[in-house]
């Protein structure tokens, strides 16, 4: 009895260690090809697991062949102006619907809780005419308006907002406090931690996405880094410069492996609260 | 209190503005143009209305291959990637050393960059001319015989886009699940053990019931995000994905909006509501089946 | 200050649809004067915190006008009436230490009451050490306990010197022994300070120990208004009877038959000048004695020795409620547990009440 358990916790272990090599292995991967010198590369019919002669040549060619540098800031300016506006348009909502008393306030939420059942597929056709339209294809403003709003995390934040107990409010209103000072000085304080949480799960969506500015954009001085490495891919480095091409991967996912080591737990919570992907 | 109505929408104004002009006005739009025949994107004009959009994108052999691609890679990585997460949930939640490590590697897909990742599984599975292949070096190992990948059989490139698929689905359902398992009250179980149950009976009897919302959440979801695969097709073979004939239903939309073919809103807004139709369809049965199964 | 409500109502509609609204606080006249403790005690739902809210400005009237001294205040904003409020569960805010909360309200004001940041910094010292927390000043609220988290409130409250300060179940947060340390803390704050305190409780014992005046409250109507003592030996009505005073006072069915009280065939005591009728008999607890002489005939069910009381606890056919509690000295217990103990009663222990309005009909017995 006692052994039969044993072999199960080790068969569990092998399981485990199993899925997170395959988790890791391209990670590793393509860290490792990074690293190793084109020439040598190519001379490996059978791949090398290691390389005893790393190289960072192909992070200088990975920036100055194709324009990374710029993409990388793209993306940057993207994310941050992205999620700033977000701020401004879902945290006066969210007060609105859980501070706040007004007439029809019941229907336009349950319209907003509607919106969120619609597809981005759906709208995004109209959105693309739209941008073309008002001749913002190429322009951040094009990228950026149709991404700055989100109805899950208005709702996700006027949940949080709705638990702040009501005396503070009152207590507020006794001294005189505005709401709108309530709202800076009370409730963004005590709900920075799902703020916090939203703007990270909001800033992964901008650095990951793809669809939206292969649409919009197609000059490459405002490609995001999802362009950029779909440009590589398609147009290379002039000749298949698997090592560089690699060396831009790496450069590309380290901004949010790194946001994601730092904010682990966040990212977590956040994620299981109800962030999906795609 | 006095109801402040004004103050109130002023607060909301900026959500309402956005989403009326880029959700909820698209949304009408886009019933509109599915119907309006011969839409011109330049000249803005038409030159009838009814289905022949519809009836166009059903015929076009493009559309039935996305199709077919869509549907296949639903089939297979829904029930695979779901059962996979629970197994990989179940050992994570039966050991105590080294699981919150193995739970922060499990999640690294998850922020990773799908098109970036894309290309390190589209080098380990390609064959060219310097060498077959990581993977393919793996396959020799075991006397079988080098295939591509990227460019050869259609089977091979979707076993391709299936692992990726699933390596990229996995961890939001692994998280999902083990918090789920995690929240079953371990009183049920210990009042089971003393009842003498064996484990395959706890794992049918109370944890599979205890959890299957959550299952039962992530298979909803799971056909939902299938349905709308794309990026990941992107990432292993390139935007052109008619000829590499790995398109998928929402490739097909942007195709026909933007790109080599692209020109055509109205075809692609017909795409796009077939589309929304099928996994609006596929969600109702789900919720139906799930009513009947899920326990509470 | 002197607080006056004139007809003070507040009508709520109804959360069912269709049916009529709900009267929280219903046609208030009273005068509170300059300078008290007012305690107002009500059971949970009598509309006391509405009562208290439309004091604060928090809630408008439906009807009625209010003042603070000879000013009309109905109208005017709870910022510009000059209050403190301090709430059942603190309501300090977590992310701000102990300072900043305290300075919170002084941050608000504008205009020539504008302060500097050294006099708010002094103001909120001030407010801190008559409450004896100045040495926590850079905790947080989380860090503190709950008697502590009190005085906090209770200083910023205080902070801005207001006319009127508004307690709302203070003390209902805190465990007994800290409810009693505190009770005394707030009675100290509000002698020292002068500032008229409204004090909401549902715990009659916390409003009989500390306030100069009670108001008592049932389904938004004041009930009786007047010092402590009196509300307990001279109650208006039977609800006023029972709501006040641990062990609560017994009530038994009677009648009143040719100048006697009597419960269920019992004769107690005799009155003058009440015509026969049925009636409620309520009897202090501490208004019985045993008496094998007395008129009350009660089936003994059990004695409880508390050190200088004994509690006697027996039964009666005409009892409303369970049992009847009698309280007397050590010396005077019977010595078996079973069987009957007769009574004799205190006169000034005994209430009589109308059987349908439950008023209370004065006995008049001096003559």
């Amino acid at each position: 009895m006692k052994a039969r358990k044993h072999i199960l916790t080790v068969l569990i272990y092998i399981l485990l260690s199993v899925w997170g090599i395959m988790v890791l292995f391209p990670f590793y991967w393509m860290l490792l090809t990074s690293v190793k010198s084109y020439g040598a590369y190519n001379s490996e019919y059978i791949p090398e697991f290691f390389t005893l002669a790393p190289t960072l040549e192909n992070y200088i060619e990975a920036f100055t062949a194709v324009d990374l540098a710029r993409y990388f800031l793209n993306t940057l300016i993207f994310t941050v102006v992205t999620t700033a506006i977000m701020l401004v348009v879902i945290v006066p909502a969210a007060f609105a619907f859980s501070r706040l008393d007004f007439r029809g306030k019941n229907a336009v939420f349950t319209l907003f809780l509607a919106l969120m059942m619609i597809p981005n597929e759906l709208v995004i056709i109209t959105n693309f005419q739209t941008i073309t339209d008002m001749g913002l294809r190429n322009t951040f403003t094009g990228l950026i308006l149709p991404s700055v709003t989100s109805v899950f995390y208005i709702y996700l934040l006027k949940e949080n907002f709705e638990q702040i107990p009501d005396e503070l409010y009152k207590a507020a209103k006794v001294d005189g406090t505005s709401d709108m000072k309530y709202l800076l000085k009370v409730m963004i304080p005590i709900c920075k931690p799902t703020i916090i949480t939203i703007v990270i799960l909001k800033v992964i969506e901008c650095w990951n996405s793809f669809v939206w500015p292969r649409l919009i954009t197609d000059d490459k001085a405002y490609f995001l880094v999802s362009n950029g490495i779909e440009e590589i891919r398609e147009n290379g480095f002039g000749r298949e410069n698997i090592p560089a091409m690699m060396a831009a991967v790496v450069v590309i996912s380290l901004p949010l492996i790194v946001l994601f080591i730092v904010f682990r737990k966040k990212i977590m919570e956040g994620v299981s609260r109800g962030g999906t992907k795609g | 209190m006095k109801k402040n109505g004004f103050k109130a929408w002023l607060y909301l104004l900026p959500a309402v503005i956005f989403l009326g002009v880029f959700m909820l006005y698209p949304l009408i739009d886009v019933f509109v143009y599915s119907f309006e025949e011969g839409y011109n994107s330049a000249s803005q004009t038409y030159y009838g209305v009814g289905g022949y959009n519809y009836d166009y994108v059903l015929h076009d052999p493009y559309f039935m291959q996305a199709l077919r691609n869509t549907f296949i890679l639903v089939i297979i990585t829904v029930p695979l990637s779901t059962g996979l997460a629970l197994l990989i949930s179940l050992a994570l939640n039966s050991i105590k050393k080294l699981r919150m490590a193995f739970q922060t590697i499990y999640f690294l897909p998850y922020v990773t960059n799908t098109l970036a990742v894309g290309l390190v599984f589209m080098i380990l599975f390609k064959k060219t001319a310097y060498s077959d292949g990581l993977v393919n070096v793996l396959i020799n190992l075991f006397g079988g015989g080098s295939v591509d990948f990227i460019d050869g059989p259609y089977w091979a490139k979707m076993f391709v886009l299936c692992f990726y698929t699933i390596w990229i689905v996995l961890p939001f359902k692994i998280l999902i699940l083990t918090s789920a398992l995690a929240s079953v009250n371990e009183t049920y179980y210990k009042a089971a053990r003393i009842d003498g149950t064996s484990r395959w009976r706890m794992f049918t009897k109370i944890t599979l019931p205890m959890i299957s919302p959550m299952i039962f959440y992530l298979v909803i979801t799971g056909f939902i995000g299938a349905f709308k695969a794309y990026s990941d097709s992107v990432a292993l073979f390139g935007t052109d994905l008619n000829a590499a004939g790995m398109n998928t239903i929402v490739g097909y939309v942007y195709d026909m909006l933007y790109g080599d073919s692209g020109g055509y809103p109205s075809y692609a807004s017909a795409a796009a509501i077939i589309l929304f139709v099928i996994v609006l369809t596929i969600t109702v049965i789900n919720l139906m089946i799930s009513k009947k199964k899920v326990h509470y | 200050m002197k607080i006056t409500l004139k007809n003070l109502t507040k009508r709520f509609p109804n959360r069912t649809k269709n049916m009529p609204d709900v009267t929280a606080v219903d046609n208030f006249d009273l005068e509170i004067p300059d300078g008290k403790l007012i305690g107002l005690l009500g059971p949970s739902g009598c509309g006391k915190s509405t009562a208290l809210n439309l004091i604060s400005g928090l809630e408008t009237p439906t009807e009625g006008k209010i003042f603070f001294d000879s000013d009309d205040v109905t109208d005017v904003p709870p910022e510009l009436r000059g209050i403190g409020l301090v709430f059942q569960n603190y309501a300090l805010y977590p992310h701000l230490t102990v300072m900043q909360n305290i300075i919170f309200p002084l941050e608000n004001l504008k205009g020539n009451k504008k302060l500097t940041k050294e006099q708010m910094k002094r103001k909120a010292e001030e407010a801190a050490k008559l409450v004896q927390i100045d040495g926590l000043m850079e905790r947080r609220p989380s860090e503190l306990s709950g008697g502590q988290q009190q005085r906090v409130a209770i200083a910023r409250a205080l902070v801005k010197t207001p006319r009127v300060l508004l307690l709302d179940e203070p003390l209902s947060n805190l465990d007994a022994r800290l409810r009693l340390r505190t009770r005394e803390e707030i009675r100290r704050i509000q002698r020292e300070t002068g500032i008229t305190t409204i004090f909401v409780t549902h715990d009659q014992e916390e409003a009989m120990s500390i306030s100069d005046l009670i108001i008592v409250m049932k389904d938004g109507k004041i009930q009786q208004t007047d010092k402590p003592q009196k509300v307990y030996d001279d109650p208006k009505n039977l609800f006023v009877a029972k709501f006040l005073g641990t062990p609560a006072i017994n009530v038994f069915v009677g009648s009143i038959k040719h100048g006697k009280v009597f419960i269920g065939d019992d004769p107690v005591m005799p009155v003058k000048g009440i015509e026969n009728r049925p009636v409620y008999v309520g009897i202090r607890p501490e208004g019985f004695i045993p008496d094998e002489n007395g008129g009350l005939k009660c089936k003994l069910v059990g004695v409880e020795v508390m050190g200088r009381d004994t509690s006697i606890i027996s039964n009666h056919y005409a009892l409303e409620g369970e049992t009847i509690r009698a309280i007397v000295d050590s010396d005077q217990a019977p010595d078996s547990e079973s069987g009957e103990i007769r009574f004799s009663v205190k006169p000034h222990k005994l209430f009589i009440f109308d059987k349908e309005t439950e008023e209370r009909i004065y006995i008049n017995n001096e003559d």
